[in-house]
């Protein structure tokens, strides 16, 4: 299992139910540690290493399954995302020192900056159990780029979000990229895919089955096989 | 919005201050003020054991054990080696500090169960050593402490002490509105929320969760030495088990992830028993039925419950 991806270009990995997408996302930033092979990013073996190696490293993500802090409040959710830019001693935090304010009231521009970026500014104070699936869906993305992330991994952003909803992340996606962020994107939405993907790679039952634009991969038919089965191909 | 949040964190602070400062004109006699200092004591544990319990999610069954080193430590220090008092709370609570650290760093990878058994372990332990090593600690007899002077003064009398905790409470619940409201204090409540997502974004859950563990542990050691100096003879039984589930259930019922609820929880449950002494022989079993039926009708505690319900009826 092996692929090249280029700074500031969108990666797509698609494959049917089970093909191992999720586990290779998981790998990517840390959650699974890989029983053989090396994880090397940017020149650094993170193999093994616990998943805030990887977010210090440059790799943000966002789940299938929302993991959204419920407790929080949806700035708040974005300002965790920052966490690694968020230097502030243990004594300046308890103290409520003068300077710490001043950042404080730095990360939450920027925080609210982001949410703007991807739609759910209007949301900024409310808790997060508040809000609606598609806008949880976006705030994970806001989440995940307010790491200052080089690569971020976006599993299934558009699942169980209707068509209006999808072409809001098909922009983003595309926004994202344009900023210079490498996205590697795990999505069932085939037209959302074949629409933002520079590069898709497909995968079937953990080995990569083939890859290259949207254009070879759609016409490939060991893809149509692997997706439809052996019968579909033939007639 | 945010500048409402920002006004409802001073507004309790303030709120609370004000409580403190206006009390005495209600208590007529040192029995009320001596309720009144157990209950600050008790609230200053549970403000640290709430940012354990409440804020970051990890359960301690044996914070009971950290209040009784910090009294120990200090009664020790004193009586036996001639430290000067506040020098002895301040070691006390380094070492209690410094072994909450080293305990914390292997069992807080344990969760649930596991995490809360590792726990009760530690406290248990700790109560055994102080039960049993009676050429130091007096034994079940418990020993007697020195009073507390400083600079030749000497803090002595409910009324003196009274205003002493009540200064310490306040401090304690600024420090503890302090840290959540910061990026430790998010990270926290992240590693609550998802664990999973907040590692993702780069936090570090051993480091955050043994810096919850070391914080609740130095406020329940400072509370335990003030303790131990106010009334000036201390026991094992504030180490114990037992206690050590008390300050839980006052988190618990006060209201999980919430500062001024570990207060009220502290309170409820200091006064409650005194109340119910009034009804002799039935006082524990009428205790027992509003604690079962404050977490049937208000699970998730009684300030978030009522901060609720105030909120729906402006609205």
């Amino acid at each position: 299992m092996s692929f090249d991806v280029r700074p500031g270009s969108v990666h797509s990995i698609i494959g049917p139910n089970g093909a191992g997408k999720t586990t290779l996302l998981n790998l990517l930033n840390g959650i699974y540690a890989p029983s053989a092979g090396r994880i090397v990013y940017d020149g650094r073996d993170l193999t093994g290493t616990a998943p805030h190696r990887f977010a210090a490293a440059g790799i943000a993500r966002t789940f299938q399954n929302l993991q959204i802090f419920f407790n929080m409040s949806a700035l708040e959710n974005v300002l965790v995302g920052g966490h690694l830019h968020a230097r502030c001693g243990l004594a300046a935090a308890l103290l409520r020192l003068p300077g710490r304010t001043a950042a404080e009231d730095a990360y939450r521009a920027q925080a609210l900056e982001l949410m703007r970026f991807v739609g759910v500014e209007e949301y900024a104070a409310a808790p997060a159990d508040a809000l609606p699936y598609g806008a949880l869906k976006r705030l994970e993305i806001a989440r995940a780029l307010a790491a200052r992330p080089k690569l971020v991994l976006l599993d299934e952003p558009a699942a169980g979000l209707n068509p209006t909803e999808t072409a809001a992340i098909d922009e983003l996606i595309k926004r994202l990229a344009t900023a210079g962020v490498t996205v590697i994107l795990v999505e069932h939405n085939m037209r959302l895919v074949m629409g933002v993907s520079d590069h898709i790679v497909v995968l079937d039952y953990g080995k990569k089955l083939t890859e290259g634009t949207a254009e070879e991969v759609r016409n490939d038919p060991r893809v149509i096989e692997a997706y439809l089965g052996a019968a579909a191909a033939e007639t | 919005m945010l500048a409402r949040l920002a006004r409802a964190r001073t507004g309790g602070l303030a709120a609370l201050v004000a409580v403190v400062a206006l009390l005495p004109l209600a208590l007529t006699n040192n029995y009320h003020y001596e309720v009144a200092i157990v209950v600050g004591l008790n609230a200053i544990v549970c403000v640290g054991l709430n940012l354990l319990i409440g804020y970051a999610g990890q359960i301690s069954l044996g914070h009971a054990g950290f209040y009784g080193l910090g009294a120990y430590g200090s009664a020790i220090l004193t009586v036996r080696y001639g430290w000067p008092p506040a020098a002895a709370l301040v070691a006390s609570t380094a070492g209690a500090a410094a072994l909450a650290y080293l305990v914390g760093r292997p069992i807080l990878k344990l969760r649930g169960h596991y995490l809360a058994m590792a726990t009760l372990g530690m406290g248990i332990i700790i109560s055994i050593v102080i039960a049993t090593e009676d050429r130091v600690t007096g034994g079940p007899d418990g020993m007697a402490v020195a009073p507390f002077a400083v600079l030749g003064f000497t803090l002595a009398g409910e009324r003196v002490w009274y205003w002493v905790i009540g200064a310490a409470l306040a401090l304690a619940v600024w420090l503890s509105l302090n840290l959540i409201d910061s990026p430790a204090g998010r990270a926290l409540r992240a590693l609550h929320g998802s664990e999973v997502a907040a590692q993702v974004a780069g936090v570090d859950p051993a480091r955050y969760k043994v810096l919850a563990f070391v914080i609740s542990a130095v406020f329940a050691a400072v509370a335990g030495s003030l303790t131990a100096y106010y009334a000036g003879f201390i026991t094992p039984a504030k180490a114990s088990f037992l206690h050590s589930i008390e300050l839980v259930t006052m988190v618990v019922l006060g209201g999980l992830a919430s500062t001024f609820g570990a207060v009220i929880g502290a309170a409820v449950l200091t006064t409650l028993p005194q109340v119910l002494t009034l009804l002799k022989d039935y006082e524990m079993m009428v205790f027992g039925a509003v604690l079962m039926l404050c977490m049937i009708y208000l699970p998730r505690g009684l300030v978030p419950t009522i901060a609720d319900a105030l909120a729906r009826r402006r609205r």
